[in-house]
């Protein structure tokens, strides 16, 4: 099973998606930096998380239009599965490759703790080693996590199944509408999350819950 | 040869520069003219008292810094410790207070920035951060201002980085109301035979200038550092120093990159005073002379002065010895990252510090003697008095469970969460214990079984009563945190922040600080191998507490037997290891004296080091050998708030017996040292029992229920507990 990681100046969770990738898949992924134009025949492509560019326009304004990530959204309309985890979400928000935007925190602050979430779609690609209505936990580490949506949108998201991850047992740590800490595209290959599972994957994390994420993308057991 | 004076020299300039007359004196003996403004402003940074230790160095030399495992002692970026299998840890702390207080953001931020810098200076991946805060009283009108930026700018800095915040101390008191304390400790992993010095080797080669280009911040900022506060410090704000963390990461990933391809001959970052202790310091220890041509530094700021760039503080910046061959493919590195590269200047052979610009020659100093023949004093000290004892059957009895909630949610006791939450404590995927227990754990990347744990101590109102007990009790209170993990102690950073040394009872503070220090560091195998001092700690001539923070470094050998202090499982033995008969009865000083009494009096705790050695020797066998389930290592509050502590972690309870015959404030509250509570399951908690281990063993209760019942005082929720101290931060940050 093939993996690729995205690299921008700046993002730094990267070493830790490439540790968890290795560890689940037994090999290390593919890595493309920010210039590069093609990415190799993979079965999934992470963009981890991380502070893109400093974060200091927009988060995730800046990587949305690097080179690579146009390799990127070739590779999504090819159905080739796409993850962006915290940074990476707000990089395919600005992308525009999910819909939606990432706001500032309600509570202005950075946050970086466990919190859980409950499986509101488990019928993607993604979310199929888990079942629906299955609280998980994963922890969080972001300032600008609080997600937002029109109603129209969000109506559709809803309706159409996007949500697949929402904060669950009142563990919302930034406000999102309607608890929303993940969603897939209408094709349900990309999915976006703020929280972190590449952090809770095995035994040294104090939990595997996040495991089963990446297997089933990946196409794995959990 | 001439050298330009446009600025003339006079008594005031001299004086603003920090200078005392002696000492420039002292300059024009060295070099035999007056100095050129430029050279006035080099001197100024180079014998500040940041820069040049010059009232500390006497004392400091008398620390240990020598073990087995040293590889590198004080004297380089940081420290580095051997771990074993061609890893080592390189680490240190270093204060930021002063730019902390002026503009508290960015003075932390570019507190853990410069942290950083000093580790993956020398070859290290940094693998955890800590951050020991010390903020004025609650009610201080500045002082959750001065919070809420601190904790932003550790935050902000940190997270963006990318490196996990394990650990740290946050402490309030009066003393800090005009002189905050912001401690930023670092350590990374690098390969023994990957480190890299800044000693300068080889004539003629290119020296190189990396990172983020020079602007007007920070200008002085050491001499800043080195003088007291008064009521015009908001002047100083355009001193102080802007972070990017961003770049940060950047030169971070460059500097690895470019060390891997075997470029590097030598490389400094460029700290307090820049440009100007970089070099100095590479030539100096090399043997050479620096030449540097100013007009070659990448600059942001248009008409830049000789005088500002040789003074500027602006981050993210390094210095580089190169080898020439690899000059291409080292440029191409840098620009990879987006980061300037700039050759700057040459080693030389005639030993002079010579800095060029705009086709003239605006200073040449004799390299070694600019750090070298700066002054270093002895400054007069008298001894503290020594303090009075508390009075038998001062402290009254009163109600221990009420004592304990009001502790639980005082200022001094309450959780921390509402700081540690900011940081990341996450990243990397290596962290095993975040803050909230004895000390941060990190697991060594690559390594199957081992990792590291991360601890920082000091209680500086023992260190008012007595510098020289305050002085050991925080080194052994650093060790006693790392074994209470099951860690095995390595070596240690000390950051030692007092007021003005020029006054001889400040200077028998820090005298008798550092004496306890090294006594404590040789009895406990536990060198210093890197620090930093910051003196002229004071507002309108009144000091701090005297705080000498000690940051600890231990190795878990396998971290699946790692103790946490979180009670494990209901129905096991509560075990007091290390305590006399009474439990405890040590009042003096103690929080319990201090939060419940009002009273700041009596003697601290004495630290009895050999057995304060064993009965951590005994805890850590215990932990390695698989038999304990939590542990938890007995300091501010007593047993009392130790074992709540472990309650609230689990959200199991316990029941404790009611001591016999004693006090029961005294065996509840007491801070007497070398303690610690272990849990284990029953049956090998009476073996344990009956074993003769050395020190004392005691069985004081059982783990269970959802209360926490003290002896005969009343049972307490462990919700009620955990609800009284997780909202002391909150509600007083809203508020």
């Amino acid at each position: 099973m093939k993996s690729a990681v995205v690299l921008l100046p700046g993002l730094n969770r990267d070493r830790d998606m490439i540790a968890a990738l290795t560890t689940i898949t037994g090999q290390k992924p593919h890595t493309v930096w920010q210039t590069e134009t093609e990415i190799p025949d993979v079965d999934l492509i992470v963009i981890p998380g991380g502070f893109s560019y400093g974060d200091y326009l927009r988060c995730g304004a800046i990587g949305a239009r690097m080179p690579v990530m146009q390799a990127v959204a070739e590779k999504a309309r090819q159905g080739v599965m796409v993850m962006g985890v915290c940074n990476g979400f707000q990089i395919l928000l600005e992308a525009g490759l999910l819909p939606g935007a990432l706001m500032r925190n309600a509570t202005l602050k950075f946050v970086c703790r466990e919190v859980k979430l409950e499986i509101t779609n488990a019928n993607t690609a993604f979310t199929r080693g888990y079942q629906a209505g299955q609280i998980i936990r994963c922890p969080v580490a972001h300032h600008d996590g609080n997600y937002f949506a029109d109603d129209e949108t969000l109506k559709r998201l809803e309706s159409e199944g996007q949500i697949v991850f929402r904060y669950a047992e009142g563990t919302n740590p930034n406000g999102s509408v309607n608890d929303i800490a993940g969603i897939v595209s209408s094709t349900g290959n990309v999915l976006g999350m703020m929280p972190h599972p590449e952090n809770l994957i095995e035994a040294a994390h104090g939990g595997t819950d996040g495991r089963a994420l990446f297997a089933g993308a990946l196409g794995l057991a959990a | 040869m001439t050298i330009p004076n446009a600025i003339p020299i006079t008594d005031d300039l001299i004086a603003a520069h920090g200078l005392k007359p002696d000492e420039y004196q002292r300059i024009l003996d060295l070099i035999g003219r007056e100095p050129s403004f430029t050279e006035l402003g080099i001197f100024s940074a180079m014998w500040n008292e940041h820069c040049s230790y010059k009232s500390s160095k006497k004392w400091l030399r008398t620390l240990p810094t020598k073990g087995e495992r040293v590889i590198h002692g004080p004297g380089e970026n940081a420290g580095v410790v051997d771990i074993g299998d061609g890893d080592c840890v390189v680490f240190k702390m270093e204060s930021h207070n002063h730019p902390s207080y002026i503009e508290p953001y960015q003075g932390a931020a570019t507190g853990v920035g410069g942290i950083l810098r000093d580790v993956f200076t020398m070859g290290a991946r940094p693998v955890g951060a800590m951050n020991a805060l010390r903020f004025g009283e609650p009610d201080h009108p500045k002082t959750r201002h001065l919070v809420a930026g601190v904790v932003s700018g550790v935050g902000g800095y940190g997270n963006a980085f990318g490196v996990p915040t394990v650990g740290g101390e946050v402490e309030f008191d009066a003393s800090y109301n005009g002189n905050i304390l912001v401690n930023a400790f670092a350590a990374g992993i690098a390969k023994t035979d990957g480190i890299f010095l800044s000693q300068a080797k080889g004539v003629g080669l290119p020296v190189v200038y990396l990172g983020a280009k020079t602007g007007r911040d920070g200008v002085g900022g050491a001499t800043m550092a080195s003088a007291e506060f008064d009521d015009q410090i908001d002047e100083k704000r355009p001193t102080v120093q802007v972070g990017d963390p961003f770049t940060e990461k950047c030169l971070l990933e460059a500097c690895l990159e470019l060390m891997a391809s075997g470029a590097v001959i030598a490389i400094q970052d460029m700290g307090a005073a820049g440009l100007t202790c970089s070099a100095v310091e590479m030539g100096a220890k090399g043997d050479l002379g620096i030449e540097l041509d100013l007009d070659k530094v990448p600059v942001r700021e248009e008409r830049m002065s000789a005088y500002e760039m040789m003074l500027s503080e602006s981050q993210e910046r390094m210095l580089m010895v190169l080898k020439p061959e690899m000059e291409e493919a080292a440029e191409a590195i840098f620009r990879k990252w987006g980061l300037d590269f700039a050759i700057v200047g040459k080693t030389t052979d005639d030993l002079r510090f010579r800095i060029l610009h705009q086709g003239e020659e605006v200073a040449n100093l004799p390299i070694k003697e600019l750090g070298d023949e700066a002054p270093e004093y002895d400054r007069p000290w008298t001894a503290p008095a020594a303090p009075k004892a508390l009075e038998e059957d001062s402290v009254p009895e009163a109600d221990i469970a009420d004592a304990l909630l009001t502790l639980l949610g005082s200022a001094n006791q309450s959780s921390r969460r509402w700081v540690w939450e900011q940081y990341d404590t996450l990243i990397q995927g290596n962290s095993l214990q975040i803050p909230g227990g004895d000390a941060g754990v990190v697991r060594v990347e690559g390594h199957a079984t081992k990792a590291l744990a991360f601890s920082s101590d000091v209680t500086p109102r023992y260190c008012e009563a007595d510098p020289f007990e305050g002085g050991k009790q925080a080194v052994a209170e650093c060790w006693r945190n790392l074994t209470a993990t099951g860690a095995l102690p390595l070596a240690a950073t000390d950051n030692l922040n007092f007021g003005n040394p020029e006054r001889p009872e400040i200077m028998g503070q820090f005298v008798r600080a550092i004496e306890g220090i090294g006594e404590a560091c040789r009895e406990l195998g536990f060198p210093i191998v890197s620090g930093n001092v910051s003196l002229y700690n004071e507002t309108n001539g009144k000091g701090i507490l005297p705080t000498p923070t000690i940051g600890g470094v231990g190795l878990i050998a396998d971290w699946s037997r790692m103790a946490r202090v979180a009670f494990a499982a209901e129905g096991e033995a509560v075990v007091l290891v290390g305590a006399p008969q009474s439990w405890g009865s040590h009042l003096g000083q103690s929080a319990y004296l201090r939060d419940i009494r009002g009273r700041s009096e009596g003697a601290p705790p004495p630290v009895d080091l050999a057995r304060e050695k064993q009965v951590g020797d005994v805890v850590r066998g215990l932990i390695e050998s698989g038999a304990v389930t939590a542990c938890h290592d007995l300091s501010d509050g007593g047993l009392a708030v130790a074992v709540a502590e472990m309650a609230m972690a689990s959200g199991t309870g316990a029941t404790i017996d009611q001591p016999d015959g004693n006090s029961a404030v005294g065996s509840f509250f007491g801070e007497d040292q070398a303690r610690y509570l272990i849990t284990l399951p029953s049956a090998q908690a009476e073996r344990l029992l009956k074993q003769n281990c050395g020190v004392s063993i005691m069985r004081i209760g059982t783990t269970g229920g959802r209360e926490l019942k003290l002896g005969n005082a009343r049972a307490i929720p462990v919700e009620e507990l955990r609800r009284v101290h997780e909202s002391w931060f909150p509600t007083y940050m809203d508020g």
